[in-house]
């Protein structure tokens, strides 16, 4: 464990920074408009520019140079060219990395098609989680939405108080649910069954995502399913519609806004997932987020890393355009 | 006479979390009739439009409509359409669409919801509409709308909460005459829910009178106003004075320190009741021939006629008149005697 001294005066700069913030609050509640002069926002517009546009700026143009400066297209060529040769990019360092005792693989080089096809395991597993969480968060957010329920806040509640611990230690805890020592083995175990194997493969980092990104599912379409006029399918039973047809000829039509933020929610973080699959998958498997993370990190190739990052941000956009031409008032995501 | 009730509400009760909303209500509906169900808001009149709809089911009693039970029977498998108070317009949906809905679900042949569609915005004004989304009318023509989506169904009552409740006060009493039109054309027997007296005296051909879930008169608009059953009727349908007084004896009251001739009798002998008196009803003669003298404490201007608060001592009465007396003037008080309204005290009336 390394010790990390934080100096006295951090200590009050923290306290000072925190007594600002209730402050803020308090004058904002006071007086609604009193955050409206821009002046107030120029912290954060400070801390846009700095956390959020300058990196977006340097990736941009790590992913369009290779390691001497010089404008390239090599790293998106090594995305998709399996067979393209990395050394172009990596220069005199790659020797350097083979001789300290990385292997090829470390190094992303000679993979073949890895890249593309971790692309698409990525794709394919966040469209499962999506699909799974739609189908078990839509009924979950009738039944809380639903007037005549009267656990319906109640169960709001179950479903917000996890969202409040650290998702790694969520995933974790499921590491100890379903390893082979772990809570169902030992339970199997009583009645002389398994120990089974339950983690290491797909199976397991699907229900790790699914588990930590299902409130994202539920949360846009009871807000939209909660604020609908329950007026509206009484009128629809008025005019002739069972409860069925109420549902898919009125408030299935209406949830839609809620739907689509509820999907954008969940396949976004789900693409770029990453220590889920390390975790519960235990490296049999790779996402996207993870091959980023490696590339960074342990093949040390910020080009490469950076033109995988700047491939992502493209998609996530793309699905965000999506969701404004869908709910351009922002309506269903507007609790989160 | 019994062949022509439509529905019929057999002793109808209906409680919310111990809170009764509805006592034993017992009412019936005639073919073609405009009934409306007058009260304060939590008389239960909703309720009971909500119970005839199909939205609430009643804890007793039961709803007969056209001879057959239908209490336990689903919204949509009723004969009646609802026009909701705010209008409950579906937004995904254009005003065709709209109007359209109910007809689609019964698998009506696309040509003849065309034709009913049109004929139905023809009805309420607002043809060449169809293709408009609902949220770009007025509150006016969403309200045309939703009465179009109702009746396009061709259902044998049309029930209406409310729904000129969010229209301004001009557009309202067009509505009112649009509605009544509409109503005598097509032949429908309509069930209004209303808070306002002057909608209900306007539009019906029968009133009922609610208030804490008890029906407290049911009758023409006419005999209502003018022969209120108790102080509280007298006072919510059109402006009235209320004063507590004893009967004598027949034919005369005792309220306000003096003996008053009157029409009423059977009341026994001094007998507590309450003296109603319609404000225009009073007239306001010499102080010498007054029958209760008093000073006008102030003067309102209120289009048509005046009105006057007039201190008398131990009692205020309202007067209109369109003869104006200026304020501090001391004038005499004088009622003819078939204007003096003699019930039954308040308390004792909904004991019952």
């Amino acid at each position: 464990m390394n010790n990390l001294q934080i100096p006295a005066w951090g200590i009050w700069a923290m306290l000072a920074g925190f007594a600002a913030f209730i402050g803020l609050l308090v004058a904002y509640f006071k007086r609604n408009h009193g955050l409206k002069r821009p002046i107030f926002a120029s912290p954060y517009t400070l801390w846009i520019i700095l956390f959020t546009v300058v990196p977006c700026i340097l990736i941009a143009y790590y992913a369009f140079t290779d390691v001497n400066g010089q404008f390239t297209l090599d790293n998106f060529k090594n995305f998709w060219d399996s067979n393209y040769d990395a050394r172009k990019t990596m220069g005199p360092e790659l020797e350097m990395y083979l001789e300290m005792g990385f292997t090829a693989e470390d190094l992303g080089l000679g993979r073949g098609t890895v890249n593309v096809d971790t692309l698409i395991y990525s794709l394919w597993m966040a469209f499962l989680c999506t699909i799974i969480c739609l189908v078990l968060g839509y009924p979950t957010a009738h039944i809380m939405a639903d007037r005549e329920f009267k656990l319906g806040s109640t169960l709001v509640i179950l479903f917000v108080i996890p969202m409040w611990m650290n998702f790694l230690l969520r995933t974790i805890a499921w590491m100890s649910i379903l390893e082979d020592t772990g809570l169902i083995n030992q339970v199997l175990g009583w009645f002389g069954l398994g120990p089974v194997k339950l983690m290491y493969n797909s199976g397991a980092v699907l229900l790790g995502m699914v588990y930590n990104y299902l409130p994202f599912m539920v949360f846009p379409i009871y807000n939209v399913l909660n604020k609908m006029d329950y007026k509206l399918s009484e009128a629809a039973m008025d005019l002739g519609c069972n409860k069925w047809r109420t549902f898919y000829k009125v408030t299935l039509p209406l949830s839609l806004p809620g739907v689509v933020s509820g999907i954008t929610m969940v396949f976004m973080p789900a693409v770029t997932t990453f220590f889920i699959p390390r975790l519960l998958g235990g490296g049999s498997t790779e996402m996207f987020g993870d091959l980023i993370e490696r590339t960074f990190l342990t093949a040390n190739n910020w080009n490469v890393g950076s033109a995988l990052s700047l491939l992502m941000m493209v998609l996530i956009l793309l699905s965000l355009g999506l969701l404004r031409k869908v709910d351009p008032d922002g309506e269903g995501g507007s609790m989160i | 006479m019994e062949e022509q009730r439509l529905i019929n509400l057999e002793h109808i009760s209906k409680e919310y979390d111990g809170v009764t909303v509805l006592s034993d209500i017992n009412l019936y509906i005639r073919k073609k009739e405009f009934v409306t169900l007058l009260g304060p808001s939590g008389c239960g009149k909703t309720t009971t439009l909500r119970i005839i709809g199909g939205f609430e089911t009643p804890d007793h009693g039961r709803v007969v409509f056209d001879g057959q039970d239908i209490t336990a029977l689903p919204p949509y498998k009723r004969r009646v359409n609802t026009v909701f108070q705010k209008y409950a317009l579906f937004p995904h949906l254009n005003v065709k669409d709209n109007i359209a809905f109910g007809l689609k679900l019964k698998k009506t042949p696309k040509d003849e919801i065309e034709r009913k569609v049109d004929k139905m915005l023809d009805l309420v004004n607002l043809s060449g509409y169809g293709k408009r989304s609902v949220d770009s009318l007025s509150g006016g023509q969403q309200q045309r709308i939703a009465i179009a989506r109702a009746l396009v169904n061709e259902p044998e009552v049309l029930l209406l909460d409310e729904p000129l409740g969010a229209l301004d006060l001009k557009l309202r009493k067009e509505m009112q005459l649009e509605i009544k039109s509409m109503q005598q054309r097509l032949g429908i027997t309509f069930l209004y829910v209303t808070h306002d007296q002057e909608e209900a005296l306007t539009m019906s051909d029968t009133i009922v009178v609610m208030r804490g879930g008890h029906i407290l008169q049911i009758g023409t608009p006419k005999s209502i106003y003018d022969e209120p059953k108790n102080a509280f009727v007298a006072d919510f349908i059109g402006e009235s004075n209320i004063f507590s007084g004893t009967m004598v004896r027949d034919e005369l009251v005792h309220f306000c320190g003096a003996d008053f001739p009157c029409v009423d009798g059977g009341f026994g002998e001094d007998k507590p009741v309450d003296v109603v008196i319609r404000p225009e009803d009073i007239l306001l003669v010499g102080e010498d021939v007054g029958q209760v003298t008093g000073v006008v404490k102030s003067v309102l201007f209120k289009g048509v006629h005046y009105e006057m608060m007039i201190d008398a001592g131990h009692s205020t009465w309202k007067v209109h008149s369109t003869t104006m007396q200026p304020e501090g003037s001391r004038v005499g008080i004088s009622v003819v005697p078939f204007n003096i309204h003699i019930m039954h005290p308040m308390k004792e009336e909904l004991g019952k």
